[in-house]
């Protein structure tokens, strides 16, 4: 009964979607009031109808109803409750549900929260979150029915993909969606400022926040699920540049440029047509990623659909929205106007250097993710491009990026003067050329791409320094408080944001400058040193787990004599699905991890053993969570509160009401 | 210079930048792209010898040899039509079965060894590799159900 009541909720969720188009774009259009209120109801009600499906397919999962074919195959009873519950989004149809509500989510707090913007704008953003949304049902109803029936039922499940059995397959896909998603609104703005024809501040300061929520998500969850593939896969790496993980970076990257150019329209009126080309950039990336992980094409840990046809849906999909919403561009945007000039070295350039950069940057992954499907697809044969390729283009791209990021904000709007930067930053330059050079050298090996690394990271830090103090110092406040008070939270929010791209700079450069490993064969008693601490492998054990049985090595860890820590690194062996899986120890500190993973056992009682040293590497995580704290920070601007009541009392019975 | 020369210098500038950055990435990308090929295919010596290249196959049954003090392996992967030997050192992945599917990087030798660099899982259970797949179609014996470990109900 209750799948049944969740199929039936997406169906009429669908109709909802269709009424929330119908009425919004013939509302926009003719400004007939009544219609233009029942946009918001209709939104609100597709929510409510495709959070009920989702709640609907969960508790299918949690009571472990294996007359749902989905549930079979993607759960068993003896899993913990958690991770039936997050095997709801285990499957392919699962977790286009949750792509679905992720959407329904959005449309629900854009319809929710601005209550303050002209209704007919409002109207055309629902209407056009409502096509994607009738676009995702269609594909869930048609292709992808994630409440199909199972007759006879089965008496028990096939279980979760181990792998997917992780505290990290409950919050990891979660954020990695609300980001995803997240940049259907900056779209949806883009798109109904298109067809208004008015793309001005007002267009850029409604979207800023929805841009940069969507951007704070995303960014948190690549973080978490880097994270996860460097504790579960017992590699100890953490970024592949595997397909899955470039199919939400390209979002990731044209979503920082765009919230960059967004702050230049807002604040000077300038790259309109660009910042509407980036905002479709994002969410046609989000849609790509969709396909690429969604639709079969790749074949890794997160690939699970086989069927051909969600493939040409999503790709079909894929084409009208892109192709849609470019000839929207084309055609609307020549009338938009550019907006005031700015000269060669303004802090307008140096964002629009930036923002170049990362769209190159962007193309680059774009070329090595999609190159080897196309020639596949074209029969010519398989290639496989390979992390040097992306290490090769990256930092080249990057290092300018990254340079300009710490200048551009200390460089005044439509024209700055060299001289005038070269006094500003000076004292930035020469103290991070300092410790780039002291670093190294303390830690006993130098190369050029360590000192150009933490040379990065210390430039970022220092220029950032720098232009704090001479902010504060600037400000005519008396007391320092006052001074700190009287800063915008947006302002912080990029501090706290540059700040967390050099610590990610300084965890990255120092893990891979500095990191150690050794892949061993260990039988019980014996010892290996490595960067000072000394491994004592005591032996195995078996051990019993919830699903699945363990065994269980022990590896005490000394430095100097002095005992640190015991590791315990497990095998892990399911037997429903007769998967074994490694988990890896870790000890982590601030400074550095030790990492210990069981590889085979190799006959006798000894055990391939892989250990690490990975000195900073945690910074690589705390850096993304900085950055994603700055997002937040910005996000809490008073200019987007305050937005309401200034609206208000630009309308004469609002003003005075307050009089 | 005037706005007319400023704004053409301007363009040029970032023009040839663009290209430089063009230039750097399809150069990048020219160098670092590995070719796959069949067991059948490398027996009949149509794999590069100095490059690194992918094969893939299903690691023949009883063919996984270890050394007895270190981490290295023998194996050979087969097309079921031709077979190639391969020798890695180093911990092999979860996924690693005999009779299973396999994918390594890594370059031919004047053994005839395939010296293997990586030894990829980047598959779960249920898929084959679509390259060890490909090679088992190109040699006539398209997928056997057998290789897919733990192969669900749906097919």
């Amino acid at each position: 009964m209750i799948p049944e009541l969740g199929h039936f909720a997406l169906i009429v969720a669908l109709a909802l979607a269709l009424a929330q188009v119908a009425i919004a774009f013939t509302g926009a259009r003719t400004g007939n009031s009544a219609l233009l209120a029942t946009v918001r109801p209709a939104a609100i009600g597709q929510f409510v109808f495709v959070a009920g499906a989702f709640a609907a397919l969960a508790y299918c999962f949690v009571t472990s109803d294996f007359s749902v074919l989905n549930v079979t195959q993607h759960s068993n009873s003896k899993l913990p409750v958690n991770y039936r519950f997050a095997a709801t989004w285990g499957s392919h149809e699962g977790s286009i549900l949750l792509w679905a509500l992720m959407l329904a989510t959005w449309t629900f707090l854009v319809a929710a929260v601005s209550r303050s913007l002209p209704e007919r704008f409002v109207a055309r953003v629902l209407g056009v979150m409502g096509l994607v949304s009738v676009g995702f049902l269609l594909f869930i109803l048609i292709t992808s029915n994630p409440f199909e029936r199972l007759l006879p039922a089965a008496a028990e499940g096939e279980d979760l993909n181990p792998l997917l059995q992780d505290p990290g397959m409950v919050i990891h896909p979660p954020m990695l969606y609300m980001g995803y998603v997240g940049f259907s609104v900056a779209f949806a703005f883009s798109i109904a400022a298109l067809l208004e024809g008015r793309l001005d501040a007002a267009w850029a300061r409604w979207s800023r926040p929805w841009t940069l929520a969507a951007w704070c998500f995303l960014t948190v969850g690549i973080c978490l699920g880097s994270a996860w593939a460097y504790y579960t896969l017992g590699w100890g790496g953490w970024w592949f540049w595997d397909p899955v993980e470039n199919a939400s970076f390209m979002p990731w990257l044209v979503g920082t440029a765009l919230i960059h150019s967004l702050a230049v329209t807002e604040k000077r009126g300038t790259f309109r047509s660009w910042t509407v080309l980036l905002a479709i950039m994002a969410f046609s990336l989000s849609l790509v990623g969709t396909f690429l992980v969604r639709s079969g094409v790749l074949t890794s840990v997160h690939a699970f659909a086989t069927d051909p046809r969600r493939g040409i849906f999503i790709l079909l999909f894929l084409v009208l929205v892109v192709g849609g919403s470019l000839t929207l561009f084309a055609w609307r945007a020549p009338r938009v106007g550019l907006g005031s000039g700015f000269g060669a070295v303004s802090r307008e350039s140096m964002l629009l250097a930036n923002n170049v950069l990362l769209a190159v940057a962007m193309s680059a992954v774009l070329l090595g993710t999609l190159y080897p499907l196309f020639l596949d697809a074209l029969g010519m044969g398989k290639i496989s491009v390979g992390s040097p390729y992306f290490d090769a283009v990256f930092v080249p791209l990057m290092a300018p990026a990254i340079f300009l990021m710490a200048v551009g904000p200390v460089a005044s709007w439509k024209r700055a003067a060299l001289p005038e930067l070269w006094v500003r930053l000076r004292w930035a330059l020469g103290v991070s050329v300092v410790a780039a050079l002291a670093v190294p050298f303390m830690r006993g090996k130098v190369t050029p791409m360590i000192v150009f690394g933490i040379w990065l990271g210390f430039w970022v830090i220092t220029a950032t320094c720098a232009q704090v103090i001479q902010r504060l110092h600037g400000s005519p406040q008396p007391t320092l408080g006052g001074k700190i008070a009287a800063q915008s939270r947006s302002w912080y929010g990029m501090v706290l944001a540059h700040l967390g791209i050099a610590i990610f700079i300084l965890g990255v450069t120092l893990v891979k400058g500095y990191e150690t490993e050794r892949d061993l064969r260990m039988s019980p008693g014996d010892r290996v040193t490595l960067a000072g601490f000394d491994f004592a492998f005591k032996g195995t054990k078996q051990l019993p787990g919830p699903n699945y049985s363990v065994v269980q090595g022990e590896f005490e860890v000394s430095r100097g004599g002095k005992p640190e820590r015991v590791l315990y690194p497990e095998k892990r062996t399911y037997p429903v699905s007769g998967q074994t899986m490694t988990w890896a120890a870790i000890d982590t500190g601030v400074t550095r991890d030790i990492y210990v993973s069981l590889g085979e056992p190799v006959g006798d009682g000894a055990w391939g053993v892989r250990v690490y040293h990975k000195p900073f590497v945690d910074w690589i995580w705390a850096g993304c969570f900085v950055m994603a704290l700055g997002g937040l920070f910005a996000l809490s601007d008073r200019r987007y509160r305050l937005r309401k009541q200034v609206t208000e009392a630009a309308t004469p019975a609002a003003a005075s009401a307050s009089a | 210079m005037r706005p007319r020369t400023k704004r053409a210098v301007a363009i040029v500038a970032g023009v040839a930048a663009l290209g430089v950055a063009v230039a750097l990435v399809l150069n990048a990308f020219n160098s670092n792209l590995v070719f796959f090929f069949t067991p059948t295919e490398v027996a009949d010596h149509k794999a590069p010898s100095g490059r690194p290249f992918r094969i893939g196959g299903l690691v023949e049954a009883g063919s996984v040899v270890r050394d007895k003090d270190a981490l290295t392996v023998r194996f050979r992967v087969t097309d079921t039509a031709r077979t190639i030997p391969v020798v890695y050192t180093g911990i092999l992945p979860d996924l690693f079965r005999e009779g299973k599917g396999v994918v390594a990087q890594g370059r031919i030798e004047s053994d005839g060894t395939f010296h293997a660099s990586e030894v990829l899982a980047k598959h779960d259970e249920n898929y084959m590799p679509p390259e060890a797949a490909e090679a088992l179609k190109r040699a006539g014996h398209p997928i056997d159900k057998s290789a897919f470990a733990g192969q669900k109900g749906k097919s």
